[in-house]
């Protein structure tokens, strides 16, 4: 019997490990392990031993028994690890055919230059205001003190819906200064960006209609030296730390004194280029403390209080940071133009 | 504003190269656009005189030349040109010469006669006639040069005779010796035949290509040597015979000198900016002085001063009325007598020119020069022409004519200013003379007016007529009345300078406003506070008076004159930020009580909804507000449209951007038509854009703003535009969503009717979707379908649902039924979902379609629909029994209320 139980180990475990299939291994498990297996013949021979045989016998096929199970169980595993493995490499993909596409849209470049403008001005407490583009020429003139005969009041220049030219098409942003101290509590910090028009015709840097971002704030104490050091911390985000500026005297009616703001030229760093016309700095933006007559005009004591203002061209800073050179592509809107943002 | 370096130099030394000094005056506030070296790309071109010529042996058209160039030995030099004579000064490009356009010049050999440079024309020199009109040419055509187009056929023989009759009564003739009478006329002595029998004339010509022993065809009637266009010959007849040639110099100069200083060439231009508010700054002593105060340099004022004495008593002579004072702070005039209108000395001429003005002749550019000089703009009057010695400034007359020095007709009403005579208008006043009073070159007598007029009257009177000059542009912007006194002056100063005329004693000075000059307390303190800075008040004192500001100890500032810009603490404030410099002010952050910043609602939602179009695959577009009044019917609108009614931009660039939108719609269209020509396969586009009611307040429009998108593509369908809004409505939490078919109430004139929907919530229309009308589309030129949504922001806005509040998850399983119906055609699977809601008991969760079916087994005009309904209760898990129940239910009112029956 011993000898038996012996040879059923080896068979068994030698045909265990040869089993091909699941289905051959299962086989084998009646075989040798089923209730007509070979091992359950076998220790039916057990009432033929002696009591003292017995323990030993017992033992002995428990052992077998059991290191049969564990072969069979390891087989097992290995099978299916072979199984697995071979499933696997069937399953293989070409990874590099494209993935399905998922269709997102672009935001225009001129709004993510907006957004950048605006979320400087948010983060410095500034508040966003929109205002309406046909407006009142006494508030995108008068109350800014372009008096009647000032040239941009001219018809070649402005568009007007009346004869009276009462009602027009705003030039600029500025109204919006007005606007915002006609009805806003002080001290005020505002940026109202949007659409404004003028009598341009359609070429490489000119449209009849354009985008400006006005900012002004208002509050005791406010002086030239708040001005430029706010607008280098907006040129720094926006260009870069250490974006070098200057600041040039200019006119405009309703500030005093008055600049425009240079920026560096990207691309020659200074020295001149054809990019800004040889003088190594772009014009980037007007600005000025705000005029006191116009502070006045809106019924705040310009004793009291001062501030200033400033107007961007969006166009032209979307256009430098993309480095777009047509401001017709910008209207365009070809898909293949917005797709790049 | 241009400004000749030279001439600043007079008034104040600045060295600064060119670049330097246009930085340093754009940061003090002169904004230099430009600078131009007027002889930056000429070198080694020197002034020759030809001291002999011969024609070239081995060529029919060259010339050889010996000339001296001051260099002791003469030169020779070959030239094609035939305007040149022996004894003129011509301008000589030496070997290694440069000329404009990065020409250079090198010794050469012409057919073996060795060339030691060469004679420059004046395009050669980057100049032309308007720099030089002496330097035009005029070619007599000289028959040695006649190629005849047809070489059988020639309308003059080859071997001409003297005497020989071309046509009527032109001869041909031999020119013997030819004399330079100056100012480029020349005498030349001809000799021909007449029946056998030499005759001899000599003719003066204007022609400057004829040497001796040449043929040429003289016309005995008309006593003129012909020209190309006298023989109505073609320019390829006589191909040297052409209107170009050396520019023969008649200038006082020498052979050796640098030409560039002959011709004014050594001059440096500088180009300004000047900003409307400093007028005094378009003149030469405007720039002087602000050029004086940025290089800290004295300026050496000149006074002028008029000897006069001629003939005759002003006051005799003259008389000026201003019966409109408001329009006429000042008049000042006087007069100049026995005028000897010539042209004016070179370096008038040059100056003029450096600055871009065509010199015309002395009187003419002595006014000229004297406006840019004293930025005071003048005018001279024929007193000829000046009836009954009376100049009048008055309004004209409605409907009085005038016509203008350039020619022009005007008729005029009220609100122009015009100078008149006793009778009539002899000039509009600040813009432009009459032609009627015009300086010509018999005048004998001049008045020089030097005025001050009413800004606005002359900004509006030039507008009205469409002819802004030079003159009106200075006047508009409001001219300094102290200024016309000297300016009259330095006119009549001049005149005497260059032996122009006789001044008569005395000046006609008319005041009607005596102007009070701004006087101002220089406050440091309130100074320093607006700009942030510490400037000492001494620093302040020294850069007001560099300006020309007085200031006294008490601290009281009077603005001169010319600044009329200078009206208060503020304006004292930036000129004191100017040369204390604009880059000198500190840096500082704001001080002060924080604002809180940020987005409102609206802003927030316009922001969202981009951010929704954009994951749902549509890019932004931006589109011009205006659009073509014809989009209306381009998109299909009814005449009659309520919403056709837009606001109309009385002064529009083009019928094309006249009419303020109403509605997006047509710009949405032209985007999608552009990207479909330009061949762009899948689009889809968004735009949050205004549209512009009329009615608003104050006659103000009522502007609201759109969630336009539009679409075409392989992918696109009716369904895809659909699924975008749900998604935008649904991210939105948008309740009690509809779709409706449009019907006879709700019309959708641009859609494709069987295939658009109108989108509510609840009983809120927020727009409409769908397929563009295919007759709308092929208005744009497109026949592939386009979709398009019109969503309002201001119902988006209102039907944006609360913010969410957790609801708990399920704890019990849902039990899930498919049901099919089959029904009509005409039902929709709106009204099945709506049925199926309705029959519900309260268990049911979801519905979701997921089959149409259409087939004979169903039969014509049926359709099977299939549904899958979830239902679940909250408290419990449900048993088979009870979702049938549900089922039940819900089958029943299929079948009652739309006649949908099980399938």
């Amino acid at each position: 019997m011993k000898e038996q139980l012996a040879t059923i180990r080896t068979e068994a475990l030698a045909a265990f490990a040869s089993a091909g299939t699941a289905g051959d291994l299962d086989a084998l498990r009646v075989k040798y392990l089923g209730k007509k297996g070979e091992l359950t013949a076998v220790l039916k021979q057990m009432g033929k031993l002696t009591p003292e045989e017995r323990p030993a016998m017992g033992a002995l096929a428990n052992e077998v028994r059991s290191a049969l199970e564990g072969a069979l169980e390891a087989a097992s595993e290995k099978l299916e690890a072979a199984a697995l493995a071979q499933r696997l490499r069937d399953e293989a993909v070409d990874v590099t055919i494209p993935g399905k596409a998922v269709a997102l849209g672009h935001r225009h470049p001129m709004y993510i230059a907006l957004d950048e403008i605006k979320d400087i001005f948010i983060g410095m407490g500034f508040t966003v205001l929109d205002g309406p583009e046909v407006e009142l020429a006494s508030y995108n003139f008068d109350k800014l003190n372009a008096e009647e005969g000032h040239p941009s009041r001219d018809w070649s220049d402005t568009f007007y819906f009346d004869e009276d030219s009462r009602v027009m098409l705003r030039s600029q942003t500025s109204p919006m200064q007005v606007r915002a101290m006609d009805t806003m509590p002080l001290p005020i910090r505002i940026v109202a960006p949007g659409r404004v028009y003028r009598k341009d015709e359609v070429d490489a840097t000119h449209s009849p209609m354009f985008h400006q971002v006005e900012g002004m704030v208002i509050d005791r104490h406010i002086t030239m030296a708040d001005l430029k050091g706010t607008l280098n911390a907006m040129v720094e985000q926006l260009y870069g730390k250490g974006t070098k500026t200057r600041f040039r005297p200019h006119h405009f009616p309703f500030t005093e004194p008055s600049c425009e703001m240079d920026v560096q030229c990207h691309k020659c760093g200074g020295a001149g280029c054809p990019t800004c016309k040889g003088e190594g700095w772009i014009e980037l933006l007007g600005a000025g403390m705000i005029h006191p007559h116009v502070l006045e005009m809106a019924g705040i004591d310009p004793e009291v209080w001062s501030g200033w203002a400033f107007g961007i061209g969006l166009e032209r800073t979307a256009m430098r940071r993309f480095k777009i050179a047509d401001l017709r592509l910008i209207f365009e809107n070809d898909m293949r133009f917005l797709e790049q943002f | 504003m241009k400004l000749s370096r030279k001439w600043l130099n007079e008034f104040v030394s600045i060295d600064a190269n060119d670049k330097d000094f246009a930085e340093a005056m754009t940061l003090s506030g002169s904004k230099v656009e430009g600078t131009e070296d007027l002889g930056a790309e000429i070198s080694s071109v020197v002034v020759g005189r030809i001291e002999g010529m011969a024609r070239h042996p081995d060529s029919d058209h060259m010339w050889i030349c010996l000339l001296d160039v001051g260099q002791g030995e003469p030169v020779q030099i070959v030239t094609g040109a035939w305007n040149v004579h022996t004894g003129d000064l011509v301008p000589v490009a030496l070997p290694g010469a440069r000329l404009p356009g990065g020409k250079t010049i090198q010794r050469g050999k012409f057919r073996e006669a060795p060339s030691d440079g060469m004679l420059c024309s004046l395009k050669e020199l980057g100049l032309d006639e308007r720099d030089f009109p002496y330097g035009a040419i005029t070619a007599a055509a000289i028959l040695n040069d006649y190629h005849p187009i047809d070489p059988d056929r020639p309308s003059i023989p080859e071997e001409v005779e003297l005497g020989h009759k071309l046509f009527g009564s032109v001869v041909v003739a031999a020119a013997g010796e030819v004399k330079s009478l100056g100012d480029g006329r020349w005498s030349v002595a001809l000799i021909w035949t007449e029946d056998g029998t030499p005759v001899g004339t000599s003719v003066e010509t204007g022609c400057q290509n004829i040497h001796s022993m040449d043929l040429v065809a003289f016309n005995t009637k008309a006593r003129t040597i012909c020209t190309l266009a006298d023989l109505r010959a073609e320019q390829r007849e006589f191909p040297h015979c052409i209107p170009d040639g050396i520019f023969v110099l008649q200038e006082d100069c020498k052979p050796g000198d640098d030409i560039k200083a002959v011709t004014g060439q050594d001059d440096h231009v500088v180009e300004f900016e000047i900003t409307p508010n400093r007028p005094d700054c378009l003149s030469v002593i405007g720039l002087a002085r602000e050029a004086s105060a940025t290089f800290d340099k004295p300026v050496r004022w000149h006074t002028p001063e008029v000897k006069g004495g001629g003939p005759g008593v002003l006051a005799e002579l003259l008389d000026v009325e201003t019966p409109d004072p408001d329009l006429c702070p000042r008049y000042t005039a006087r007069m100049v007598r026995n005028v000897k209108i010539a042209p004016s000395p070179k370096w008038m001429r040059e100056r003029l020119r450096a600055m871009g003005v065509r010199p015309i002749n002395n009187i003419v550019d002595i006014t000229n020069y004297v406006m840019l000089e004293y930025g005071q703009p003048m005018h001279a009057f024929d007193y000829r022409y000046v009836n009954g010695g009376k100049i009048v400034v008055r309004r004209a007359a409605e409907g009085e004519k005038l016509t203008t020095l350039d020619g022009k007709e005007h008729t005029l009403t009220a609100n122009h200013l015009v100078i008149a005579d006793e009778g009539r208008a002899v000039g509009l006043a600040g813009i432009m003379g009459g032609l009627n009073s015009e300086i010509v070159a018999d005048t004998m007598d001049v008045v020089f007016e030097s005025a001050c007029f009413d800004g606005t009257c002359i900004r509006k009177g030039a507008l009205a007529l469409g002819m802004r000059t030079e003159a009106s542009a200075k006047f508009e912007k409001g001219l300094d009345p102290m200024n016309t006194l000297p300016a009259v002056d330095r006119a009549c100063e001049l005149v005497e300078l260059l032996g122009a005329g006789e001044v008569v004693d005395g000046v006609i000075d008319v005041l009607n406003h005596v102007p009070q000059p701004t006087v101002l307390t220089l406050e440091p303190d309130k100074i320093n506070a607006l700009l942030g800075t510490d400037v000492s008040e001494n620093e302040m004192w020294t850069i007001l008076q560099k300006l020309g500001f007085l200031i006294r100890r008490d601290r009281s500032v009077t603005v001169p004159s010319w600044r009329g810009d200078v009206k208060a603490m503020a304006d004292l404030a930036e000129e004191v930020a100017r040369f204390h410099g604009y880059n000198n002010i500190p840096t500082t952050l704001m001080h002060g009580a924080t604002t809180q910043g940020g987005y409102s609602p609206a802003q927030q939602l316009e922001r969202r909804l981009g951010e929704l179009c954009r994951s749902c695959g549509y890019s932004e577009i931006i589109t011009y507000s205006f659009i073509s009044p014809t989009c209306y019917d381009k998109i299909g609108w009814p005449a009659g449209l309520p919403q056709r009614d837009s606001l109309k931009i009385l002064n529009p660039l083009g019928e094309d951007t006249s009419i303020m939108r109403t509605t997006t719609l047509p710009s949405m269209l032209d985007i999608l038509a552009r990207n479909s020509h330009n061949r762009n396969k899948a689009v889809r586009l968004y735009e949050l854009g205004r549209i512009y009611a009329p009615g608003g307040e104050d006659g103000l429009a009522i502007e609201s703003k759109v969630l336009s998108m539009g679409a075409y593509g392989e992918d696109m369908d009716f369904y895809a535009m659909k699924g975008a809004v749900e998604a935008i409505l649904r991210d939105l939490r948008v309740q009690d969503v509809r779709f409706t078919a449009p019907d006879g109430e709700m019309p959708a004139w641009s859609y494709h009717p069987g295939r658009c929907a109108w989108v509510w919530a609840g009983s809120d229309c927020l727009g409409i979707f769908g397929q563009i009308h295919p007759t709308v589309a092929a208005n744009y030129d497109v026949d592939a379908p386009l979709y398009c949504a019109e969503l309002s922001f201001d119902e988006l806005m209102l039907a944006k649902g609360a913010d969410p509040e957790y609801v708990p998850l399920p704890k019990f399983p849902a039990v899930t039924r498919d049901i099919a119906v089959v029904c009509d055609e005409a039902i929709t699977v709106g009204a099945l979902e709506e049925a199926i809601r309705k029959g519900a008991k309260g268990l049911l969760k979801e519905v979701t379609l997921f089959d149409i079916y259409r087939g004979e087994n169903i039969g014509a005009g049926k359709k099977s629909v299939a549904f899958s309904l979830v239902l679940r209760a909250d408290d419990r898990s449900l048993t088979g029994e009870e979702a049938d129940q549900d089922v039940q239910s819900i089958l029943d009112t299929l079948k009652n209320d739309l006649g949908a029956v099980l399938r």
